[in-house]
């Protein structure tokens, strides 16, 4: 087949790409060379769109060993271990095939974590439907929870906590993030850049199969009515083999025979030989005949663009492949040495003893395309002025109650318990807290981890929502008591070559790039997922913030059920009962407009590194963040937690009770203290210049709010747990 | 005491049950399913996972590995196996245990703390367990016990049920039955009541401050009263 124009446009390049593939080649590719740009350069493996964006990201902290550019980010956690972690989407696939689609994308972040050396140790994901009234929510729902637990659980890793939300602008585009925690020995970290000349070149894992060909580019493009055609191009996962990957890996790496390992994910063979040539400024040369292959006569094109899952290349030192392929036939693995390292810097692929590619690897690389798309300010909206006869009628209980049983905010329980969550025996706090929190194994220390997204605020004015989410996720963390290290993202957006999607885009990010900045919360690894978009309709901005924190001691963690009754509770933080965007205002009086709440993060720095001290010395029995539905929402979860009750005082605000109990204003938490420690705290929040008010105390079965408004625990309980379960019944 | 833990492809429980039984006093090796020997011990223990990523059948692939041909032989001369999960199917698989493990009634993988009701404490793994309730956890998607009408009458003229899915209470019933177990039954016994398989797994319920404490109650006696 001669290549032409239209064929690099069916390819998902553009034509102005195409004359610069020609002009860089000084010739027309050929169908594999072809595939191969298509490959490198779609947005998926080229971040052309955001690159320039992400480039202003903080990424350095004094914790930070390894920060984006590998397959994972690595932190510092102290005694020689580290943690790698990173979240990735898998949107377009889980919308074709969610089983599968959910299912390969927690494989495949799973491989990016122990690539580089470490077990994994932890997973999370963040999971967006439609509404639930929309026809194919259910299924995708059904199919994306079993495909997370089918693989995570064969895995034997434990799922520790995630996020669910339903919102209609995901209608047509759900997003699939999963994060992977891993541990490693500081000393025994993997990279991905390949040293050396004629060091061989090893196949290890799967066979290459013809399934998730153009994977890469299908997540590159936008959705029409032909969607279901693109069935195809979903990988299938095989967790078992994927598991027997993992240990015959991390059994390899227990000796020194690796130069330098590359998992094969999006873009398969492709990505992973060039990214490695690339990193270490050598060629590499491929028999492509030598890969091990499912299918027969399977071509070049195939092979290379192929996105079969569980596969891993690896340049091993010379004279170490027999040791290496011991260690591979033990596991039944695949086990083939496809080539070598070379000085030509060029990928060079023989197939039937012929040269089928032969491309320069730094035209596919450094010279990939890069744009800066159109994009403008977002204007902060204008507040919003409530009408006293808006509130008039409305029944606090009532409301709390429909608040409850909102789908974004009940309980999740439905969820992950078809996830395996205590796999390993070190899971201290189970999902459903304000982080999952896994213990170190054998050691005192305690790695605690969230992920947070609020697409309600980014839409309504991104750059306070990019910093909002990073916020949230620092305030998810310190609630139980971690310390704050680093943070990854995932960035979800619609078409990048819409001026108002790029605009979102532009936004969030320098949001989050400052929030990130000011609390020394860096980012050291993530994703971007544009086109979740179907014909001309974008989702809402959802960057997807998944933090990671450290608990000294294990023992120190804390939880957000109420302990015991006559205990005081103070909301750290000053409440000033914004509602635009809140879900009470969204939900209850229908009104979408105005801005999300202001984020201070001087407040919100002051307020989390103050708990952490109280926490320090062990004056907190519990915390929660005050997030989506504000005070009385976040008290309400303590209360279900620990099935006790609560009494409120009358505040001492001159605010509406409805902007009291449901504003969502940021950097808040609720704690419970002892009545002994009240002035020992008062002291300390004082003198750190923390606004703090003690709202009330614990009591038995009753939330109290006032003297009207009383509702017993088994009536949240009710509110909270029935709405998913009936949901997934019917 | 000395032990055992196979470790099949696809387990993934056999680090945690390594460290289970390490905690409380066992010398403990893991054996690879690839082995034909062995060595001398007083427990053999199946731990849970996904052995070869559960095809064709639960644990099926697993009991025609090479070592369960050494597995079988020991257990027969009275030697003592335990399955966990996994390694419970896998013992079914091998007709080391009576029945079978269906898909849980609601087609859903289920992870949670359960309390069982010990049955009998006229054995070895049971015998000095005060509590007449254990509160364990479960991980699985095929925990659904079944067997035949002759087969219940068997086991229960034998007395060879171990465990029962119960309320903290010890009430047995439909409400407090997690995975649509024939009679709530969670564990059995071979007749000769060396051979123990359950679906709960003990070895993540050994750390007070972690998840509970009653699988170390059930450790601390194995080691006490093996023979």
């Amino acid at each position: 087949m001669i290549v032409n124009e239209q064929i690099a446009i069916d390819h998902g390049l553009k034509k102005d790409e195409y004359k610069k593939i020609c002009d860089l080649l000084k010739r027309i590719p050929n169908i594999t060379e072809l595939g191969i740009f298509s490959a490198m350069w779609n947005e998926h493996c080229s971040y052309k769109s955001s690159r320039l964006h992400l480039k202003n990201l903080p990424t350095k902290g004094k914790n930070v060993i390894q920060g984006p550019g590998e397959n994972a980010g690595v932190v510092d956690i102290g005694d020689n271990d580290a943690i790698i972690f990173k979240i990735e989407s898998h949107n377009h696939p889980s919308f074709i095939e969610p089983y599968q689609g959910a299912a390969t994308g927690i494989g495949g972040i799973m491989r990016d974590v122990f690539t580089m050396g470490a077990r994994p140790i932890a997973n999370l994901n963040s999971i967006h439907f439609g509404s639930p009234q929309h026809k194919k929510t259910k299924n995708l729902l059904r199919g994306v929870v079993q495909g997370i637990g089918g693989y995570g659980n064969c895995m034997g890793v434990p799922t520790i906590a995630g996020q669910t939300n339903f919102d209609e602008s995901y209608n047509e585009n759900i997003l699939v993030n999963a994060m992977t925690l891993g541990l490693v020995k500081k000393n025994k970290i993997f990279y991905s850049k390949a040293a050396g000349l004629d060091k061989p070149v090893i196949y290890v894992g799967s066979k290459t199969g013809r399934d998730g060909i153009h994977g890469a580019s299908m997540a590159s493009a936008v959705f029409d009515e032909k969607i279901e055609e693109k069935k195809p191009t979903v990988q299938v996962g095989d967790p078992f083999t994927e598991k027997l990957l993992l240990e015959a890996c991390l059994e390899l790496m227990a000796g020194d025979s690796i130069i330098a390992i590359q998992d094969m994910g999006a873009a398969g063979l492709t990505s992973s030989s060039i990214e490695m040539a690339s990193k270490g400024k050598l060629g590499i040369e491929i028999n492509l005949n030598k890969v091990p292959c499912r299918e027969a006569n399977m071509n070049p094109y195939e092979i290379m663009l192929s996105e079969s899952q569980e596969r891993m290349l690896i340049v091993l030192e010379n004279g170490k492949e027999d040791s290496a392929k011991k260690i591979f036939d033990k596991w039944n693995l695949d086990f083939a040495i496809i080539g070598k390292t070379t000085n030509s810097k060029k990928i060079e692929l023989y197939f039937d003893k012929k040269k089928v590619a032969n491309i320069p690897v730094n035209i596919l690389v450094e010279n990939s395309p890069m744009y800066d798309r159109k994009w403008k300010k977002t204007k902060l909206p204008k507040k919003i002025k409530f009408k006293k006869e808006q509130l008039k009628n409305l029944k606090i209980t009532n409301v709390l109650s429909k608040i409850l049983s909102n789908p974004n905010i009940c309980s999740k329980e439905w969820i992950w318990q078809q996830y395996d969550h205590t796999v390993m025996g070190d899971t201290i706090q189970k999902p459903g807290g304000d982080s999952g929190v896994v213990r170190v194994h054998k050691t005192n220390k305690a790695i605690a981890a969230s992920v947070d997204s609020s697409a309600i605020y980014c839409l309504a004015h991104p750059l306070s929502g990019g910093k909002q989410i990073v916020c949230e996720s620092w305030r998810n963390l310190i609630a139980v008591g971690a310390n704050p290290i680093a943070i990854t993202n995932c960035l979800n957006f619609g078409s990048p070559e819409k001026e108002k999607n790029m605009s979102e885009f532009v936004e969030c990010v320098q949001g989050l790039g400052e929030a990130s900045k000011y609390l020394n919360f860096p980012v050291v690894s993530g994703n971007v997922s544009f086109y979740n978009q179907t014909k001309d309709v974008g989702i809402k901005p959802t960057p997807t913030i998944g933090g990671v924190g450290l608990i000294k001691n294990y023992k120190n963690m804390v939880t957000m059920d109420l302990k015991k009754t006559h205990n005081i509770l103070l909301v750290i933080g000053k409440t000033e009962g914004h509602l635009d965007q809140s879900l009470f205002s969204r939900e209850i009086l229908n009104e979408k407009n105005g801005p999300p709440p202001e984020i201070n993060l001087f407040n919100e720095k002051n307020n989390g590194e103050t708990i952490l001290k109280l926490i320090d010395k062990k004056l907190i029995k519990s915390a929660h963040d005050v997030s989506l539905g504000g005070i009385i929402t976040a008290l309400s979860k303590m209360c279900i937690k620990g099935k006790k009750g609560a009494t409120l005082k009358k505040p001492n605000y001159l605010i509406n009770q409805f902007e009291y109990l449901f504003g969502e204003d940021q950097g808040r938490y609720i704690v419970e203290i002892e009545k002994k420690d009240l002035k020992s705290i008062t002291e300390i929040l004082e003198k750190n210049s923390v606004h703090y008010d003690e709202i009330g105390t614990v009591s038995n079965n009753e939330l109290i709010i006032d003297d009207k408004s009383k509702v017993s625990i088994d009536d949240l309980i009710k509110s909270h747990t029935t709405w998913l379960t009936n949901y997934m019944s019917k | 005491m000395n032990s055992s833990v196979i470790t099949f492809p696809g387990s993934n429980c056999d680090r945690d049950m390594d460290v289970a039984l390490k905690k409380f006093g066992f010398k403990n090796k893991k054996i690879w399913h690839n082995d034909i020997d062995l060595p001398k011990s007083d427990l053999v223990v199946l731990p849970g996972g996904f052995s070869y990523g559960d095809y064709l059948r639960c644990g099926s692939m697993a009991s025609k590995s090479k070592i369960m041909q050494s597995v079988i032989n020991f257990a027969k001369s009275g030697g003592n196996v335990m399955g966990v999960c996994n390694g419970f199917q896998i013992l079914v698989e091998a007709g080391l245990l009576p029945g079978v493990l269906l898909r849980n009634k609601h087609l859903e993988f289920i992870c949670k703390n359960i309390f069982v009701k010990v049955n009998d404490k006229n054995n070895q793994y049971f015998k000095d367990i005060e509590k007449d309730t254990l509160e364990l956890h479960i991980a699985h998607n095929e925990g659904n016990y079944f067997c035949s009408n002759d087969q219940i009458k068997k086991i229960n003229d034998n007395n060879q049920v171990a465990l029962y899915y119960s309320d903290k209470n010890g009430k047995i019933d439909e409400n407090n039955n997690p995975n649509g177990s024939i009679k709530n039954i969670a564990g059995v016994f071979n007749k000769e009541k060396n051979i123990l398989g359950m679906m709960p797994h003990p070895e993540r319920m050994i750390d007070i401050s972690i998840s509970g404490e009653d699988g170390s109650i059930f450790f601390k006696n194995l080691i006490k009263n093996l023979k």
